[in-house]
Formats: structure tokens, C-alpha cells, sequence
């Protein structure tokens, strides 16, 4: 009684979530969905038929038959007329089930490949075992670079193009809209309208390498005036630090091999080979989704990370114990 | 002479069998080296304390009586998984920049025989951790030893001077120039003076 309690509240967990391709967020998937729904269904209770069909004449037979019986070599006329109108009248009904769900199946896809009249563009950049998101702004002084975390208006149709630097990625929303491969030295691009704020989780779905289970993405879906408002956030520069200690670990991050692989707008360090740092604080994750974002957590990536995730693009670092204290303080400033 | 006969085809079935059997043990030979060929060693004590503290001849002009190079092993010539991590790095570093795709423009050549700071491993790796005269910056505070020497064993593959098995034999960009597989091994040289 027990266990069939617990299997049934597991069971009805999996029906909503962060990362479940049938509760769905977006007008894409809510369609997808009902095209799910509507094939499960209707085979659903094919399968009860045809099971039904199948026991009860083979119950019925049993029953009238004996064992000493000679098997019907033919069948009389009129049964065999009516097994041919029955299975031609079968075949009629799923052809015809058959072209209703190829009809429906292809206006789904239709509408999921209609470009949108308006739409904000999003360019996410797949690298080994991470995400880059490009905000997109005509005025260079805005572009916002943020690794990570994708955030969308809820409401608004958004355009994902996908590009990749190193191998084939795949980008997947499961709440939002399915797959799409990113594949490098070509542009791929996805179209979804999320309609209800959340946090939803994206994961890499093509193998890409060691890390391939720890490439994940939050996709944070905000209502229209606050995406714009973090936006703006976005667009800040990273402050100067008040205090010594940060002001420290500014340097420490200057001087140390940090600046090498990441930028953070406003402080001279322009690497590109690793995420841009410059609001690494209101990141909810560290190292796509492996860890959630706190102290401890960011001191034992920066010091260990081969560890943690074995085989990262980010190498182990060997700082004195002054020196990790200050560059945390300094890495805590950047909201 | 039946008896013979058989006797005879019976030997030459021996021998065909282990025939087949030393195929066998060569090609699980061939096939267990090729395993240790991508061999990916994440966590790495850096190799060797300090291959730079040693006293080390970059050219052949030399003060004093000759000195000993002391002889550092690359840890990752053989490995070519290292190897093309090294070669990601060379472009993330973007030694590209200076030295291009290993032809030189900038920066000197290094897919060549000629070789101004020594093509030993440890001299190679001296040279890209201390920097050198005219441009060449000190990586010794931005890479970790370990990128160091993955980026010195892509180096030394450029010319092939590392085993041929661990070179990447085919390149992700258009390139003029064969993949580092296909290169010819060459003769390292030192040029006599820094240019």
C-alpha cells in the first residue's frame, strides 16, 4: 500500500517540473503536447481493442472445442464474407486514422516552422561543456554577454540562433520547444514563445565530450518589464570594489591566470576562451549546472576544478590562501 | 605416404594456426597501444617541479664550458588527445596571432627545422613559459605547467618531432599545409643566433 502510494506520487511528480517535455511553458510545446496527447490516446485505445479482439474469440474457442475435432479446412461462405468486409473495413479505419494524424502532425510542424513577424533575436553559443549567450543590440555598447542562464520574455516571440565553436551540441528545452543541433561553421535558429515565467532547464542532447551530462542551461523566463529591467542590469559594467579586501582580489584576478580565458566589462580582462564574468554573482549555477552558485562552491571550482568536473576546459589553480579569500570577495561583487 | 601426407598437411595447419595466432597478438598489441594513444589524464601533478629552474642551451653559443642539458621527458608527445589540446590552446592563446598556423609571420616559423631557442621538449617549454626577446610574452603566469606542455608537444608535432600516431591527422579549418599526421619528420636544427 505503501510503495504503491509512493509510486503513484513519483508518477505524478514527473507530470510537471523544470525539465519535463509534457508540462508544457511555451505556445510551441503546448501544441506539440496536444499532438501527443491526441496520437497517445487514440492508440491507447486501438491497443484496447485489438487486445480485447484477440482474447475473447481465443477465450470463446477454447471453450467449444474439442480436442477430437477435425480443424475446418473452409470456412462457410457467409463467415468468410464477413471476415473480408471486417478486415478490409479495419484497414479503411487506419488508413484513415492514419492520414488524420499525418494532416495534424504536419500543420504542428507547420506552425513551428513559421518565422515570426517580430522577434527578439537570441545568439547562444555552444562551447565544450558550456553555454554563451549573446543579447543582440544594434548599439555595439549594449550587446550583453552572459554564459549559462538563458532569460526570455514571457509573451514575446524569441528567435535562438545556435551556433557552436568546437563540436555538434544540441540545444533542448524540453518545457519549451524540442531539439535543435548546433553545429559548427553553420547557424541553425529555433523559434519559441514562452507563455508562462518560470525557471526551466535546457540540457546538451548530442554527445560532446567528457562533460556532456554537465552542460546544462536555465532558461529563466521573466515577464516583459522585468526581462527589460534585467536587461538593463546586464548592460552595467561591473562596479569598482569598495572595500580592500575585493579591491585585492581585483588585482589578484589581474595578475592571476584568470584574465586570460574571462572578461568582465569595465576591468581589463577581455578573454573570450571562457564565460564572461561581469555579472557572475546573480548566475544561480557554476560550470553549466553543476554546482549551485555560492562561495564554497566557486573557491573549490577556481581551485580544483578537474575534480569537479573532470576534463573542463579550466585548469586547476594553485593560489595562496590570502589570495583565494580576496578573489571570492571580489568575484562576490559582480551582481 | 599417405600417412606422410597428412602428417605434412597436419604440420602445415600447425603452422598456418599460429600463424594466425601471432596476427592475433600483434593486432591486440596494435590495438591495446592504440587504447594508451588518447589516454586523458585530467589531474596531473605538475610534471617535473620546474623544467626552466635546470640550466638550459638555447643556442650553441655558450659561455664557459659546455653545459648538460638535463633531459625532461615530454609528458604528453606520445598522447594525442594531449596533443590536440594543445593544438585548441595554441589557438585560444592565439599563438595564431603571431605565428599563424605554424608557417610563421610575426613570429618565427615552427612547422620548419629551424629552431632559435632549442626543439627540445624542455627547451620548447622554457621558451613558451619565460617568453623570449623581440614579442614573445611569458606564459608562465597565465597557463597552468600542464596546458604548457600540451601546447609544447602540439609545437614539437608541427614539425613532426613527437611519434607520428599521436598527430592529429586531419585539421577543422581550411588549411594550405598537410595535417600534422602527414607532415615529414624533420631534422631540428639550431640557427646559430636569435633572429
Amino acid at each position: 500500500m505503501m510503495r504503491s502510494r509512493l509510486a503513484l506520487v513519483i508518477l505524478l511528480a514527473a507530470c510537471s517540473g523544470r525539465q519535463n517535455a509534457l508540462d508544457p511553458a511555451s505556445a510551441q510545446n503546448r501544441s506539440i503536447t496536444a499532438l501527443f496527447w491526441a496520437m497517445f490516446v487514440v492508440a491507447a485505445f486501438i491497443w484496447f481493442v485489438v487486445t480485447v479482439a484477440f482474447l475473447v474469440p481465443a477465450v470463446r474457442q477454447r471453450r467449444t472445442t474439442r480436442e477430437d475435432a477435425e480443424p475446418a479446412l473452409e470456412l462457410p461462405a457467409e463467415t468468410s464474407r464477413r471476415q473480408t468486409r471486417l478486415v478490409s473495413g479495419a484497414t479503411a479505419v487506419t488508413v484513415l486514422i492514419l492520414l488524420v494524424f499525418l494532416i495534424y502532425d504536419f500543420g504542428v510542424g507547420r506552425a513551428l516552422a513559421t518565422h515570426p513577424a517580430r522577434a527578439l533575436t537570441i545568439e547562444l553559443v555552444g562551447h565544450q561543456w558550456w553555454w554563451e549567450v549573446h543579447y543582440a543590440d544594434p548599439d555595439p555598447s549594449k550587446i550583453v554577454i552572459d554564459a549559462d542562464e538563458l532569460h526570455v520574455p514571457v509573451g514575446q516571440s524569441v528567435q535562438i540562433k545556435l551556433v557552436s565553436r568546437d563540436v555538434i551540441h544540441s540545444f533542448w528545452v524540453p518545457n519549451l520547444i524540442g531539439k535543435r543541433d548546433l553545429i559548427p561553421g553553420y547557424t541553425s535558429s529555433i523559434f519559441f514563445t514562452a507563455d508562462r515565467p518560470g525557471v526551466y532547464r535546457a540540457q546538451c542532447a548530442e554527445f560532446c565530450g567528457h562533460q556532456h551530462a554537465k552542460m546544462a542551461l536555465d532558461v529563466v523566463a521573466h515577464p516583459a518589464p522585468e526581462f527589460s529591467a534585467w536587461l538593463e542590469r546586464q548592460r552595467a559594467p561591473a562596479a569598482d570594489p569598495s572595500d580592500s579586501l575585493a579591491a585585492n582580489g581585483k588585482r589578484v584576478f589581474l595578475s592571476a591566470a584568470c584574465s586570460k580565458c574571462h572578461a568582465i566589462t569595465g576591468v581589463e580582462a577581455y578573454g573570450t576562451v571562457g564565460p564572461n564574468l561581469t555579472h557572475l554573482a546573480t548566475r544561480r549555477t557554476l560550470a553549466a549546472g553543476t554546482l549551485p552558485n555560492t562561495r564554497g562552491n566557486l573557491g573549490g571550482w577556481i581551485v580544483d576544478p578537474q575534480s569537479i568536473k573532470p576534463g573542463a576546459r579550466m585548469p586547476s589553480n594553485q593560489l595562496e590562501s590570502r589570495d583565494l579569500v580576496a578573489l571570492l570577495a571580489y568575484l562576490e561583487t559582480l551582481k | 605416404m599417405s600417412l606422410r601426407c597428412r602428417n605434412a598437411g597436419w604440420k602445415r595447419g600447425a603452422r598456418r594456426t599460429s600463424g594466425v595466432r601471432l596476427a592475433a597478438l600483434m593486432a591486440s598489441v596494435v590495438l591495446i597501444a592504440g587504447c594508451e594513444r588518447e589516454a586523458r589524464r585530467f589531474q596531473e601533478s605538475p610534471p617535473t617541479a620546474s623544467p626552466t629552474g635546470d640550466p638550459l642551451v638555447v643556442s650553441d653559443l655558450q659561455p664557459g664550458p659546455a653545459v648538460v642539458v638535463s633531459n625532461v621527458e615530454a609528458p604528453y608527445d606520445d598522447n594525442a588527445w594531449a596533443v590536440s589540446e594543445g593544438k585548441s590552446l595554441y589557438n585560444a592563446m592565439n599563438c595564431s596571432g603571431c605565428h599563424f598556423q605554424g608557417g610563421g609571420g610575426i613570429g618565427p616559423p615552427l612547422m620548419d627545422d629551424d629552431w632559435t631557442y632549442g626543439s627540445e621538449p624542455q627547451q620548447v617549454f622554457a621558451s613558451i613559459a619565460e617568453g623570449r626577446p623581440n614579442g614573445m610574452p611569458a606564459w608562465k603566469f597565465m597557463l597552468s605547467a600542464q596546458q604548457i606542455w600540451e601546447i609544447t608537444s602540439y609545437v614539437r608535432s608541427l614539425s613532426g618531432l613527437n611519434p607520428k600516431g599521436a598527430r592529429n591527422a586531419r585539421d577543422d579549418h581550411m588549411m594550405r599545409k598537410p595535417p600534422e599526421a602527414s607532415t615529414p619528420n624533420a631534422r631540428p636544427k639550431n640557427s646559430t643566433a636569435p633572429r
